[in-house]
């Protein structure tokens, strides 16, 4: 790279290593602009028996060699730079392999500052395995057992009220000294300790951890008990993920001297483009990004970036997780035939064990995308929680609403503001027809108003991300031209209404000077076919007690831009949104709701 | 051909296996290199300090904190009896005392002069970490514990609860599609391994517990019965600690399925020798399956296959395959082709596949992240 002009590359490979798969892609240049040549997958090898990373990316390299026709790598080397038609003259990678992050974490009384330490390690985007605390009712050697099982990433220890009691704490300490716990990946490196709890007590804390662990002492999260200061800690717990965890997983070591460039994590380079788009197209943006193992939600609202990680919702090792927090009842809703409840917990389950695994019939795939909807909505859930305003940062809490975790600050996340939903992940991205994917995310996050609907075409966006960082007009003309699908728009008026009562009016101009009307009724769905790069001038007038932007009733004058699917008129109510309780009907009015979009074939209903 | 591949479970006639066995933290390790140990064993042993109780002595005495010292009528350092007093305060010219009395044994071991709490430590714990497998001692850790080598029969299951054991192994179902139920369960099983065929429910499970059975190894176990014997919806594949009086190693997936031929064939082949088993499970990066190994003699077995390698170099025509998911889930087949183009499935998704022959004639393409080799 140092001695190469960005401009000078011919040819760049890209790979990204999720939980599950590992996907690589090459860009060529061609002509005068770089575009995407072929993408290769294989399956993510952080685990045992390989527990080398670097194993699924040769794998992932020779799938695209064999696609794309020629010679990448020799032997277990990438040629760089190009010689002739061999080689690449760049490499670049991201990473979320590992399973996500999954953290212990510890307080003195459980319901107190052990719940704010958990707060802070979800916000984190972390998989709480365990909460340890003075009362949780274990004795200490089961504490200590329990500790060195579950082999966490990292472990947030917390405690005490500033100028409270600092013997717990200490306990505590002295506690995880005692079990000395194994970092869960790779031996040989300590593992990273955070603590965040009474000031008083961190000299104490560090003359016990400070030789065994990699600790970092951070502010209190909870310095008084009427207010948490969860910031210090969640930053902590990302660069320590960063510096310690990933740095650690099998293989990586040795993938870093690979590249010229830092392996990026995935979310921060999803992230990166995110941000790209919100701020060059002056919009309201929610990205989201489903995995395996995490679903990530990017927003930039008011140019205001967010972004939290769902550790525990994911389509293969967090799937049995979607189920045990949706519940099996919000999953099935979104199955249009009848399954029996015994056998979609079996399935579900089986996707966990087996987490490579992909549908095979139509009734699998209705299926894993019904769960997707599901994790989509808890992640988005989750993120408009944790995407508040300052006040949200500091919550002013008295001790008679300690248990009732709500956020003072208002969220920033308003879906009637919300101008560009992009998806990423491979049941959104991989979804065998597009319409698919709108419908989950309209399922999913239920946009207001008018709004645009894009995914990420093969999931490339955080390879993108990080090539943006040393080849930025290589990766916006990829962006443009090979990766962003723009689907199409949606119209969706908010408001209460009765099936089949009148609820929306449009009038078109459509390209080529034609006109059409359109009269929508409540709880139904309609397609415009309106195509990439089309534009359609819409005059939309909501019925009485319906909202699209310009208050109830009134009228609004949009652009409405096509995509692959088209304009999407979704009337089927916002604040709120139901589907029918009855079985046989709610059946039904999602078969109705595919067909309208042509989102399967005819055969998921038989 | 990419190396597209699904590594398999470990199931294997001879293979190496080693564990570390560890203590919690700093103790005695009991054995030296070299020494053959059994499963029983205890290899390492360490006292843990003794559960820490707290006494508001102060709000007992009704004193102010600062006070609480020179009320003890126990010095801080000495033991304690449960019930015993160890402070005391009197008032109004010696009339009325207030006690402080010690909830545990122990030893009373810190008073604190600002919160008028008084610590009172438990004696110390026995923690002992036994061998876990019948084998040799080749490595150990000095204070923490040893690494055990053991040679015989490996079988990975897909998914397990319950923590580790060992006992007497026995099949106690004539096919692997059998069911196995309490009928097939009685009093002559106390402290014996039970390996089932396709399905086992909670009912049977606790009818186990009762009669003393250690483990089960069964093919297939429905989600529903694991909710309900769990008592919660398992949302992370994280298990090994739960604490429900048996171990449960499936090895084929959930539902009713029947055990791999070839598992099912080492575990009868297994009948009455003494196993150890592990439930513990971890579907994350730094995998951990469940486990069955059986301390067997290398020459007992005519064909044995020396199996420390990984396995799962690739899928290619010929090798035995086992289909992982729907709609051929469970069965078994050869690899008859592996077309490099991707195609089309019924899904509309175009994906790698390969080419199966169930044997009778019967051929289908599948995905290929959807089969696992089975490796021999």
């Amino acid at each position: 790279m140092s001695e190469r002009k960005p401009e000078d590359l011919k040819s760049i490979l890209a790979t990204d290593c999720g939980s599950t798969t590992t996907k690589a892609i090459l860009i060529e240049k061609r002509g005068d602009e770089y575009r995407l040549i072929v993408r290769g997958e294989a399956p993510t090898t952080v685990e045992a028996p390989f527990e080398d990373v670097t194993r699924g990316v040769l794998n992932a390299i020779m799938e695209v060699e064999e696609l794309a026709g020629r010679k990448i790598l020799d032997g277990e080397r990438i040629i760089t730079p190009q010689e002739g038609n061999a080689g690449v003259d760049l490499y670049i990678s991201t990473s979320s392999a590992g399973g996500g992050l999954q953290m212990m974490v510890s307080g003195v009384v459980k319901s107190m500052t052990g719940e704010s330490a958990q707060r802070a390690a979800l916000g984190a985007g972390a998989i709480v395995m365990d909460v340890i605390a003075s009362n949780d009712g274990r004795l200490p050697h089961e504490k200590i057992k329990r500790i060195r099982q579950l082999r966490p990433d990292m472990i947030l220890l917390s405690g005490g009220i500033d100028g409270g009691t600092t013997s717990h704490v200490v306990e505590m300490a002295e506690l995880l000294a005692a079990a000395d716990p194994k970092a869960r990946l790779g031996a040989g490196y300590e593992l990273p300790v955070i603590y965040a709890g009474n000031k008083d007590a961190a000299p104490m804390v560090e003359e016990i951890l400070g030789s065994k662990t990699a600790l970092v002492i951070t502010d209190n999260l909870r310095p008084v008990l009427e207010r948490e200061n969860l910031t210090p800690a969640r930053d902590k717990i990302h660069d320590l993920f960063m510096e310690h965890v990933m740095a650690h997983a099998p293989g990586y070591k040795k993938l870093m001297t690979w590249s010229p460039v830092p392996i990026m994590p995935t979310p921060g380079a999803v992230g990166l483009i995110i941000e790209t788009i919100a701020r060059e197209e002056k919009i309201n943006v929610v990205g989201v990004d489903i995995g395996g193992a995490t679903t990530d939600v990017f927003s930039v609202f008011q140019t205001i970036f967010n972004r939290t990680v769902s550790a525990n919702l994911g389509m293969s090792y967090s799937v049995s997780n979607v189920l045990a927090e949706a519940g099996l009842p919000n999953i099935l809703r979104w199955v249009p035939f009848e399954i029996g409840e015994p056998d979609l917990r079996n399935r579900i389950k089986n996707k966990m064990i087996r987490p490579t695994t992909i549908p095979q019939t139509m009734e699998e795939l209705v299926i894993e995308q019904a769960i997707a909807r599901e994790a989509l909505r808890l992640a988005f859930e989750q993120h408009k929680t944790l995407a508040v305003g300052l006040k949200g940062v500091q919550q002013e809490r008295t001790i008679s609403d300690t248990f009732e975790q709500t956020a003072s600050g208002e969220s920033l996340v308003r879906l009637d503001h919300l101008d560009l939903l992009v998806g990423s992940g491979g049941v959104l991205s991989h979804a065998p027809r597009r319409a698919q994917s709108a419908l989950m995310m309209l399922d999913a996050f239920l946009p207001e108003h008018v709004t645009e609907l894009a995914v990420d075409s093969i999931f490339m966006m955080p390879q993108l991300g990080v090539l943006s960082t040393v080849h930025p007009t290589a990766a916006r003309q990829v962006f443009e031209k090979d990766c962003l699908i723009r689907l199409g728009s949606s119209v969706a008026p908010v408001g209460p209404g009765k099936e089949g009562q009148p609820a929306l009016k449009v009038s078109l101009e459509l390209p080529g000077g034609k006109r059409e009307e359109l009269s929508i009724p409540y709880g139904a769905l309609r397609l415009l076919p309106l195509g990439e790069g089309e534009f359609a001038k819409a005059t939309l007038r909501p019925e009485k007690g319906f909202d699209v932007g310009e208050g109830k009733g009134k009228e609004r004058t949009v652009n409405l831009r096509g995509g692959v699917v088209g304009v999407i008129f979704d009337c089927r109510g916002r604040r709120p949104f139901g589907l029918p309780e009855d079985r046989a009907r709610r059946i039904v009015k999602l078969n109705e709701w595919n067909d309208a979009l042509a989102a399967y074939p005819a055969v998921v209903r038989s | 051909m990419a190396h597209s591949y699904t590594p398999g479970l470990k199931v294997t006639a001879f293979a190496v296996v080693r564990r570390e066995r560890k203590l919690p933290l700093a103790g005695s390790v009991l054995v030296n290199v070299g020494d053959n140990v059994a499963a029983e064993a205890i290899v390492a042993r360490t006292e843990l300090p003794g559960n820490v109780q707290s006494v508001n002595a102060a709000n007992l005495l009704g004193i102010l904190p600062e006070d609480v010292q020179d009320c003890l009528t126990k010095s801080v350092g000495s033991s304690v009896a449960k019930g015993e007093v160890f402070a005391e305060s009197k008032s109004f010219f010696g009339l009325f005392r207030s006690k402080a009395v010690s909830p545990v044994a122990g030893t009373l071991e810190s008073v604190s002069s600002v919160t008028g709490q008084a610590l009172l430590r438990e004696p110390p714990i026995p923690v002992e970490v036994d061998a876990y497998v019948d084998g040799t001692i080749v490595e150990v850790h000095p204070k923490q514990g040893v690494t055990v080598e053991t040679r015989g029969t490996y079988i990975q299951g897909i998914f397990g609860i319950g923590g580790e054991t060992c006992g007497e192994l026995h099949v106690a179902v004539a096919a692997p599609s059998d069911t196995l139920t309490e009928a097939m369960i009685g009093e002559k099983d106390r402290g014996k391994i039970l390996v089932g065929g396709a399905h086992v429910t909670t009912k049977t499970l606790l009818h186990a517990i009762q009669l003393g059975v250690r483990a089960i190894v069964i093919g297939g176990f429905d989600d529903h019965d694991l909710r309900e014997f769990l008592g919660y919806d398992l949302g992370v594949a994280i298990t090994g600690s739960e604490e429900k009086g048996i171990t449960l190693v499936v090895t084929e997936g959930f539902g009713e399925i029947p055990m791999a031929g070839r598992t099912f064939e080492l575990l009868k082949a297994c009948e009455g020798r003494k196993v150890s088993v592990s439930g513990a499970t971890q579907i994350r990066a730094g995998v951990l399956r469940p486990e069955i190994i059986c301390p067997r003699l290398e020459a007992e077995l005519k064909s044995s296959a020396h199996d420390e390698s990984p396995g799962g170099e690739g899928l290619s025509v010929g090798c035995q395959i086992r289909i992982i998911r729907q709609p051929f889930f469970g069965r078994l087949g050869i690899v008859t082709s592996l077309p490099p183009e991707p195609t089309a499935l019924e899904t509309e998704a175009k994906v790698r596949v390969l080419e199966v022959d169930f044997g009778g004639g019967e051929r289908a393409f599948l995905p290929r992240a959807n089969v696992e080799r089975i490796e021999s």
